[in-house]
């Protein structure tokens, strides 16, 4: 933990370690016995540490969600995949930085991987427009998802953004059509399609490469209509407000997955997946390989059909 | 103080009133976009256009549906859906509250009225959205209701108009009203499969998640003029990018000069508009059935 970026929840924590640290160089220093003292301390601060982790406000993982040190989709990429050969551009405008696509084996077959990239320095995310993708960036992945299609290799796509972005540029070129699009194509895309939200599935902006067959979340990310900071400016015209806002718009995965909105949770180690990256790319492997081992039996029809229930479904409301 | 400078203070002391409109008894209104003082009869005789600087005051669903849709040839759908606090969602207030205050106010179950109906003779599966209710945004019931209007129109084979003005998602119900937006335009994918017509017609104003679904999937997208549209708020964008937007962004005119808009259409043009796209995309399909009607004679 020591090199990482700490959340103002974890002090209580790291104050424990600390108070260790430092008994153990008293002890070393004067030759004193302390193991006892310092065994039952560090008892303690793991005790805490589930204890402060199992019960996470909302807003801290959001925080979580967003951590710097967070693997992003990059990280995913390069360490469960082989051979990524990335594909550009959306043969009309550009090409977006802030959405990836490319071919890649998984477990000796190809997939298609569709994924929003945030940086993880300013440089880095300046080119990555901090993760907001433009249109082009979602005509991109369509284009890059009907190549798929046409030779049967499944799509996998990873979510991370904040939105899409509200820029001038992006209303001009049609942000809105674009996302709109993706929503009615992706329906009908005759191959697997699974949806993994790594970090922050940041409303439209994410749901715009998220018609998943399956979709799914990793344990501290983030799927939300609105940002907590948005929703506490709207509807309480205090931004302050934004960690009731984070506990009642219901963002966090545990919830989703009770609400039905998310099929499975990929778990991520008690303190994030920044502390352990090797422990939630095995279980992202696994989570892949039972997905695609469990669609690639299901014929073209069985795919669109199940993955139109699947949304259609989706909402609740009372019928007299 | 002359009798109009007596109205004009009156009227801006009762924006409120005025601005919705629909209130009996009010004879005289000022236009909100040019000041004019309008004489109330015919103001609504003109459609709620202001014949001085043609702005298009907003309208209730059900004053569209009459403008829109054939005498006595509604038939509305779905009308026993009302919306669900799944999340037990307060703000400021109870979201619970806000549904009582918004039926109250308007009349409506949710912001949408949906069902069949026959434009200049021809059968439509029509959605018009109400943003009275709650801005016009879109729950589980607006999402399922639009859905259903879609699915009718998909197994009646005939074409779906949806009329929207709408904020946007709902807030109120988190996950589940963004998942709308995927919904229907699920639907549309298999209206479109089956090659029937859905025209989008976008109001003042339609953005956020209704622009980025259904509303901008239409064959054609149509609107008013000067109506807003838009995905993002223009005061989020003027802070991501700090700079002054264009005088007319999100406008009618502007979407339509940067390509998403097929045509913008006056109100008292919209009726004959969209009946003559019907008739001319059913041409073909009628020609064939005369056909086949021939030949089996």
């Amino acid at each position: 933990m020591a090199s990482s970026t700490h959340l103002d929840f974890e002090k209580p924590i790291l104050d424990l370690y600390k108070k260790i640290d430092e008994l153990q160089a008293l002890s070393d220093k004067e030759g004193l016995d302390m193991t006892k003292d310092i065994e039952q301390l560090t008892q303690k601060a793991e005790l805490l540490k589930t204890k402060i982790y199992e019960n996470l406000e909302p807003i801290n993982i959001v925080k979580l969600s967003r951590h710097p040190q967070r693997p992003i989709s990059g990280d995913y990429i390069e360490n469960i995949f082989e051979d990524f050969i990335e594909l550009h551009g959306d043969r009309s405008y550009g090409d977006d930085h802030a959405i990836i696509g490319g071919l890649a084996k998984f477990e000796g077959r190809p997939v298609m991987i569709i994924a929003q990239q945030k940086g993880k320095t300013t440089k880095e995310n300046i080119y990555r427009n901090f993760g907001m993708p433009q249109p082009e960036g979602y005509r991109k992945a369509l284009r890059l998802m009907r190549f798929a299609e046409k030779f049967e290799i499944p799509i996998i796509t990873l979510i991370d953004t904040p939105g899409a972005y509200p820029g001038l540029t992006s209303e001009e070129r049609g942000v809105a059509e674009a996302i709109a699009l993706n929503l009615q194509e992706m329906i009908g895309i005759k191959v697997p399609i699974i949806s993994v939200v790594i970090g922050e599935g940041g409303s439209g902006g994410a749901l715009g490469i998220a018609i998943g067959n399956t979709v799914a979340m990793l344990t501290y990310s983030i799927y939300s209509v609105i940002s907590p900071e948005g929703c506490a400016a709207i509807l309480w015209r205090d931004a302050g407000m934004s960690p009731l806002a984070a506990t009642n718009l219901g963002l966090i995965s545990s919830k989703l997955k009770e609400l039905g909105i998310i099929d499975s949770i990929v778990e991520e180690p008690l303190e994030g997946a920044h502390t352990n990256y090797k422990k939630v790319f095995t279980k992202m492997r696994a989570f892949l390989k039972k997905e695609l081992t469990k669609y690639s039996k299901y014929s073209h029809e069985e795919l669109t059909n199940q993955r139109y229930d699947r949304f259609r479904k989706l909402g609740k409301y009372t019928e007299a | 103080m002359s009798i109009l400078d007596w109205f004009a203070t009156k009227n801006s002391a009762n924006k409120s009133v005025t601005s919705k409109l629909d209130i009996p008894g009010n004879l005289w209104i000022k236009c909100i976009a040019c000041g004019e003082t309008l004489y109330s009869k015919d103001f609504e005789q003109n459609l709620k256009v202001c014949p001085k600087c043609e702005h298009h005051f907003r309208l209730t669903c059900h004053e569209r549906l009459n403008i829109t849709v054939d005498a006595d040839s509604f038939i509305e759908i779905d009308y026993d859906l009302s919306p669900a606090d799944s999340l037990d969602f307060t703000d400021i207030k109870a979201y619970k509250d806000r549904i009582v205050e918004a039926n109250k106010k308007t009349g409506l179950n949710d912001a949408i009225i949906t069902g069949e109906a026959k434009i200049n003779g021809s059968d439509v599966a029509i959605g018009i959205m109400d943003f009275g209710y709650m801005g016009g945004s879109m729950g589980a019931v607006v999402g399922e209701k639009i859905t259903r209007c879609i699915e009718l129109a998909t197994k009646k084979q005939i074409p779906a108009i949806i009329m929207s003005s709408s904020g946007g998602a709902r807030m109120q119900e988190g996950m589940n009203s963004l998942m709308q937006m995927a919904k229907t335009s699920a639907a549309l994918y298999r209206h479109k499969q089956q090659k029937l017509l859905f025209i989008s017609v976008m109001l003042d104003p339609t953005t956020g998640g209704t622009t980025a679904s259904f509303a901008m999937l239409g064959d054609l997208n149509i609107t008013e003029p000067k109506a807003l549209i838009g995905f993002a708020g223009a005061r989020v964008i003027e802070q991501t990018i700090k700079q002054k937007l264009p005088k007319d962004f999100q406008r009618s005119e502007y979407l339509q000069e940067h390509g998403m808009i097929d045509h913008i259409v006056p109100r008292n043009k919209m009726k004959s508009f969209l009946a003559n796209i019907i008739e001319m995309t059913n041409y073909h399909k009628q020609k064939i059935e005369e056909t086949e009607t021939v030949e089996q004679e």
